[in-house]
């Protein structure tokens, strides 16, 4: 089913005129089902404007993207609810977990398919289901403030897979962790990259989790080249 | 769906409770303010049923005998009971002045009856405890709210009553409480000169060869007498047979014996539309300024709840929740505070009204009205948050 993510040509210019700024010139990628890629460059190289017209909230200029099955941008979006391919098909981790302090750990993941309409008892099955995966689920009942920062971290990847996404879009998510959860959370990763089929991205400037990537995607001044990576074998938990 | 809004406020509970009991303690400030008109505009009705009149007969161009003093003299009732159409005409008389009792001084109202008993005008309609007053003078029937006890001994100017009987919510449209005692006292007491004066005057009277006539005998002391004898009231009391419009009575008074005389519509309108109408747009200004200052409570604190969550609003928006789920989150969270706040101010303003000295009136109407002004006002309050939660970026939440 899930074909990863392919992106084509993709161009975007920041303003008009004069101001005009083009971030990202000529962008290609191609993330497989099950991998693990590094997006790696210096800053203002234009790594978050790609996450973000990844995560369709801004508009690329041109370009094409396609995400699983479908053709989600060409010169133009080809979806019309931005908000539910956010939703089903896109899965966020960030550099901080920014979990809703105000939700136990359990409905922090569940929010999101009760988002997509599904009944509370099965969304919290279904998060629970994904916390144990993550090794979290004896937090299940806890407010996020009651974590530590890896539990906090894994809660967040769970909370980005548990709609089934076809891509995560992780931003720095290593960045606030010392190196042994650092890995850690790029072992978790590539598990579940494989365990669901899904495609990841990992935005990072951290040199601990560079040597572990199969492939390297390299951006400056809005270009990428592709690289491969060291591919370093994860030491197991 | 889990709510929202139902679990951040069981998180920030504290937050909530606080600032709701202080918004409470405004509302309850705010009820109370209508009640305090509530029983002013009450006190005026309950003043005019107790009175049991249906006209009022004043001196010339006055607004009295509540609302101004009006002097017409004694005798005049008589002409007035014999119209057709009257049941009863009585003399009265009103007087706002200090009753003194052991070490203490009350302020009054002073209601001078007519000899007759109890169901002619003027005369409280019932006791709590005690009698009626029997005797034609020096015996006096309290309201409770006088603080006397019956067999109290008050002093009213020169002379001691005894508290006989004791009866409520008799009070002046001021919402002193009354104290009855028979006419011819309380007209001593209202226009009677203290000694000195009296003196005074009798000397300037013998003083004046006009009066002063040896050649006419007792016309000094004719003088005299008249001078010190005040035969004045404040007011005749006027019950009508039952059927006889107040009209038709009120006219041929009015244009025979250049008299202002009102009907119950009339001196309702000088109790409340006169009266108290200065109080009233005084507690308008109060309300308009308690609802601004809830409304700016409001206001800022589910502002700074929100700015707290700017981050997991942002969080919330790029995980795909919809905007009218952010915004109505933050609308219940502002009327749950509008809730905690009318229910704290309800319950306040309710233990706190019989503390009060005059009377306090809690209509259920005024409560639903604040009900609803609550919650108006913290949908009101609740915009600018919610524009600013809407104006979030959910690109904010990937980092720059
Ligand atoms: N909203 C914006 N408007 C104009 N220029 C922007 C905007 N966002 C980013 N840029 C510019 O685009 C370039 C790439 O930025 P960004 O994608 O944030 O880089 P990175 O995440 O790699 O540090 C930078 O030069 C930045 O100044
Ligand atoms: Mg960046």
């Amino acid at each position: 089913m899930a074909k990863g993510i392919h992106i084509e040509g993709l161009s975007k210019r920041y303003g008009s005129g004069d101001t005009a700024f083009l971030a990202l010139k000529d962008v290609n990628m191609r993330v497989e089902p099950g991998e693990v890629v590094g997006l790696i460059g210096p800053s203002g190289s234009g790594k978050s404007t790609l996450l973000k017209c990844l995560g369709a909230v801004i508009d690329p200029t041109a370009g094409r993207m396609t995400l699983g099955d479908d053709v989600i941008f060409d010169n133009g979006w080809k979806v019309r609810d931005l908000r539910a391919l956010r939703r089903d098909k896109i899965g966020f981790v960030f550099q901080a977990p920014y979990l809703i302090p105000f939700l136990d750990v359990t409905d922090n993941v569940a929010l999101l398919p009760m988002l997509a309409g599904m009944p509370d008892a099965q969304a919290r099955a279904r998060a629970l289901e994904l916390l144990t995966a993550l090794d979290v689920q004896h937090r299940a009942k806890a407010m996020p403030s009651q974590l530590s920062g890896g539990e906090q971290q894994r809660v967040a990847i769970a909370r980005g897979l548990v709609n089934r996404p076809p891509v995560i879009l992780a931003d720095e998510p290593t960045a606030p962790l010392d190196s042994v959860r650092a890995m850690a959370v790029i072992r978790i990763l590539n598990e579940m990259a494989k365990r669901f089929e899904t495609a990841v991205i990992v935005v990072t400037h951290d040199e601990k989790i560079i040597p572990t990537f199969q492939r390297i995607y390299h951006i400056r001044d809005g270009v990428t080249h592709e690289e491969a990576g060291e591919g370093r074998a994860l030491s197991p938990p | 769906m889990i709510s929202l809004a139902g679990r951040d406020i069981l998180h920030s509970w504290g937050k909530f409770i606080f600032t709701g009991i202080g918004l409470g303690l405004l509302i309850g400030v705010t009820l109370t303010m209508a009640g305090v008109y509530r029983g002013m505009v009450d006190d005026g009705k309950v003043l005019l049923d107790n009175s049991g009149a249906d006209l009022w007969v004043v001196q010339q161009d006055t607004l009295g005998p509540y609302a101004e003093s009006s002097g017409i003299p004694d005798t005049l009732w008589r002409s007035v009971r014999i119209m057709p159409g009257v049941a009863d005409a009585v003399n009265v008389t009103y007087l706002t002045m200090q009753v003194r009792q052991a070490e203490r001084d009350v302020r009054a109202m002073v209601v001078g009856v007519h000899a007759g008993g109890p169901g002619i005008p003027g005369w409280p309609p019932y006791l709590l405890a005690g009698r009626q007053i029997t005797r034609g003078h020096y015996e006096a029937v309290a309201d409770i709210a006088t603080g006397f006890t019956l067999g109290d001994e008050i002093t009213i100017r020169r002379h001691r009553y005894q508290v006989v009987g004791l009866t409520r919510r008799m009070v002046s449209s001021g919402g002193d409480p009354m104290v009855f005692i028979p006419l011819k006292d309380a007209q001593e007491a209202q226009f009677l000169k203290d000694n000195d004066a009296i003196l005074r005057q009798r000397r300037s009277t013998a003083a004046n060869p006009q009066f002063n006539r040896p050649a006419v005998p007792g016309l000094l002391e004719a003088v005299t007498a008249s001078q010190t004898h005040n035969p004045s009231v404040n007011a005749v009391l006027v019950r009508l047979l039952p059927g006889v419009s107040a009209h038709d009575v009120a006219e041929p008074i009015r244009r025979w014996k250049h008299l202002t005389v009102y009907d119950r519509p009339q001196m309702e309108a000088i109790l409340i539309g006169k009266l108290i109408a200065t109080s009233s747009r005084q507690i308008g200004m109060f309300l308009v300024i308690l609802a601004l200052v809830s409304a700016a409570i409001v206001a800022f604190i589910i502002y700074t709840l929100t700015m707290d969550k700017i981050r997991e609003i942002a969080v919330l928006k790029l995980i795909g929740t919809r905007n009218r789920t952010i915004a109505g989150m933050i609308l219940q969270q502002a009327m749950v505070l509008g809730l905690i706040g009318f229910v704290v101010g309800k319950i306040s303003a309710t233990f706190a009204a019989p503390m009060f000295p005059k009377y306090v009136l809690l209509l259920p109407i005024d409560s639903m009205l604040g009900f609803l002004a609550v919650m108006v006002i913290c949908v009101l309050a609740s915009v600018v948050a919610i524009r600013m939660a809407l104006n979030v970026d959910p690109a904010e939440a990937i980092g720059g």
